[in-house]
């Protein structure tokens, strides 16, 4: 008897020390998916998240292209290495690129990165006659690289010039980037990363320079530093007049 | 018009001559795609900026053309013009060869024409390219039974009905096409509800001169006689429509001259646009547009044959510089994404976008021109698309009443 009960308590020890580790290793898991609001692998997109850029122009620095550079290496376009070698400059993809301004009134100077804007209504996904573009529920806009015909309408309706047609053979692709000749592509916001808990690379580089003027996150949750800082700052989207409401919001232009 | 009187062309040593040199440019037109699609765009002039070029210019050219060749069979047998009758046949078959000449273009320029059949089974409805799929092939369809109706006895009953949903159904494809560009609110040179009817009179335009330039041709070619009464109708049909574009032209750029906003693409368009200003005004508005109108409605130069050959060919030429301008300077002008900023990037932001056509896209697009009159040849040499004589006697009934009189002007309806 005495025997069973020791046998009994130490399976007991055993399965609750399990169960605690097994708490410990999910647990965080759970709450940093609550703070992130992020979705487990097995469940689709919802629109109860929107994600969005906020990019803040009096941070962004004129020579600094370190958003441009991280995306060429997440990516695999672009760059001294890029594999597009047949291309003339013209022709090279661009997801995301540095746009300088001067107020042609002022004389004020602004530094931005331009990239897709992620609109809440995409002209790309409207004309495109396959669906091949289209709009997650939590507001990434995409392409669909397996229907699109490369029929290059969504470049024709793009307000913003975001997207690239891929004019020749291409090699040493990213896994999470599949690029292919004949097709459209552009800004996916790294939803390889976003879908993984990560934010974008230009976001993680632009903190890594130590100017912060990249911020990501869902709008739709009001605790957000993105939600907070959209909120109390005067924002812009480009070309709010066409009613496309942007996910991407630029301060300080 | 007795029906017993059309009759297949013969295939002579100088008609297959000619086919020979459709069935060339075809066959070089095709070379083109198959280099281009094996190499990929990069072999081209088009760009990030430039996405469409000069294949879309013979493509977009092509199909208005073809749905504005139908005209002259809706002449005859919507508004009841009986002289019309004896061209109705040609004119479908002409309307169905340009727009497959077209589409054939548009489908092998795509990126991927390998995923055609992605095309034809996934579809977005909320796109014009999605709606226009349906709207030119339901076209074909229709065309070809109005063309049963023509040509089959047995089937007359439905001549009318067949004509008038052939003509309704043109009118919206022509307006679907001319939506691929009145949709597109980013950019300054398209965004306007003008271009669908624009694009409606440019198809009646560039569709008679290409008309007439077949038939022309065509019966010269076969020996077979062909009266000026027909010639003189359709020739004062021409010039109408001819300055109908140019009044649509007009009407485009006095709007968007009046708001402050498009001053710099206005400017571009009309002033300083280097090669679309001077294709502007040159070649659609000069050699193309006036040039013509002179040469149809001059009292003299009027009524010979070659004035009417020769604008006919101006016709083309302008229209296929109207595609240009349109097409590839519409988008050269650089997008306004920071109204008010002087921009400048990596990207080509804030320039003019260069462009330069180059030789296989040509060579698709003549290829287009050349599926469409190679089918033509072929159409009129197996079936009965013609008739054996278009003499003044033959067209008109009051023929006799009206010898002596002049020619009468008579548009459409």
């Amino acid at each position: 008897m005495s025997e069973n009960r020791t046998t009994d308590n130490g399976r007991r020890q055993f399965l609750g020390g399990a169960l605690a580790l097994g708490g410990i290793t999910v647990a965080p898991g759970v709450f940093l998916m609550n703070v992130a609001g992020a979705k487990p692998a097995h469940e689709a997109v919802t629109s109860d998240v929107r994600w969005g850029l906020l990019v803040d122009t009096t941070k962004c620095a004129d020579g600094c292209d370190a958003c441009v550079r991280a995306c060429q290496a997440e990516n695999g376009w672009g760059g001294p290495d890029s594999n597009e070698v047949r291309s003339s400059d013209d022709q090279k993809a661009q997801w995301i690129r540095k746009v300088h301004l001067r107020n042609k009134q002022t004389g004020s100077t602004h530094s931005l990165p331009l990239m897709c804007q992620h609109c809440e209504h995409p002209p790309c996904e409207d004309v495109c006659p396959t669906g091949a573009s289209f709009r997650r529920a939590d507001g990434i806009v995409l392409v669909d690289k397996h229907i699109c015909i490369g029929c290059r309408y969504c470049m024709m309706a793009c307000p913003y010039k975001a997207r690239s047609f891929i004019h020749e053979d291409l090699h040493g692709q990213k896994v999470n980037a599949p690029r292919g000749k004949g097709t459209v592509e552009s800004c996916t916001l790294c939803v390889h990363r976003v879908d993984n808990d990560r934010e974008p690379a230009c976001v993680e580089a632009c903190a890594a320079e130590g100017r912060r003027a990249l911020i990501f996150g869902d709008m739709k949750d009001p605790g957000s530093e993105i939600s907070q800082r959209l909120k109390r700052l005067g924002v812009r989207q480009l070309r709010a007049d066409l009613g496309l409401n942007p996910g991407v919001h630029y301060e300080g232009v | 018009m007795k029906y017993d009187t059309f009759r297949e062309v013969e295939g002579s040593k100088g008609f297959w001559t000619v086919f020979a040199l459709f069935a060339a440019m075809v066959a070089v037109g095709l070379g083109a795609a198959w280099y281009m699609e094996h190499q990929g765009h990069w072999v081209t002039g088009m760009n990030n900026q430039i996405v469409w070029g000069t294949p879309h210019v013979f493509a977009v050219f092509l199909i208005v053309a073809a749905s504005g060749a139908l005209n002259v069979a809706s002449i005859a047998s919507v508004f009841g013009r009986v002289p019309y009758k004896p061209l109705a046949r040609l004119s479908g078959l002409l309307a169905i060869a340009l727009l497959v000449g077209g589409l054939a273009v548009l489908v092998l320029d795509l990126g991927r024409p390998d995923r055609l059949i992605v095309a034809m089974t996934y579809y977005n409805f909320k796109s014009i390219f999605a709606w226009n799929i349906f709207l030119y092939t339901g076209f074909m369809a229709i065309v070809a039974f109005y063309l049963w109706t023509m040509m089959d006895f047995r089937m007359r009953d439905y001549n009318k009905a067949a004509g008038m949903f052939a003509f309704i159904w043109r009118l919206v494809l022509t307006t679907g096409t001319g939506s691929i560009f009145g949709f597109l609110v980013a950019r300054e040179l398209y965004d306007s509800a003008l271009m669908a009817p624009m694009f409606i009179t440019m198809s009646f335009s560039f569709g008679l001169a290409i008309f007439l330039l077949v038939l022309l041709g065509l019966y010269h070619g076969t020996g077979r006689p062909i009266g000026d009464k027909i010639l003189m109708r359709l020739k004062n049909l021409l010039g109408i429509f001819v300055a109908a574009v140019l009044y649509f032209v007009v009407v485009f750029h006095l709007t968007n001259l009046y708001a402050a906003e498009h001053a710099g693409a206005e400017r571009f368009a009309l002033l300083d646009g280097g090669i679309y200003t001077q294709l502007f005004w040159w070649v659609q508005v000069g050699l193309g547009s006036v040039v013509p109108l002179v040469l149809l409605f001059h009292s003299g130069l009027g009524r010979r044959r070659s004035s009417i050959v020769l604008a006919s060919i101006l016709v083309i030429i302008g229209g296929l510089a109207q595609m240009y301008v349109i097409i590839i300077g519409g988008q050269a002008y650089p997008l306004n994404i920071f109204p008010g900023m002087e921009v400048t990037s990596s990207f080509n932001d804030g320039v003019v976008a260069a462009y330069s056509p180059s030789l296989p896209e040509v060579l698709l697009g003549l290829g287009g021109v050349g599926i469409a009159l190679a089918a033509v040849m072929l159409g009129v040499r197996v079936l009965r698309f013609l008739p054996d004589s278009l003499e003044d006697a033959q067209v008109d009934p009051h023929h006799a009443r009206t010898e002596t009189g002049e020619a009468e002007a008579q548009p459409a309806g």
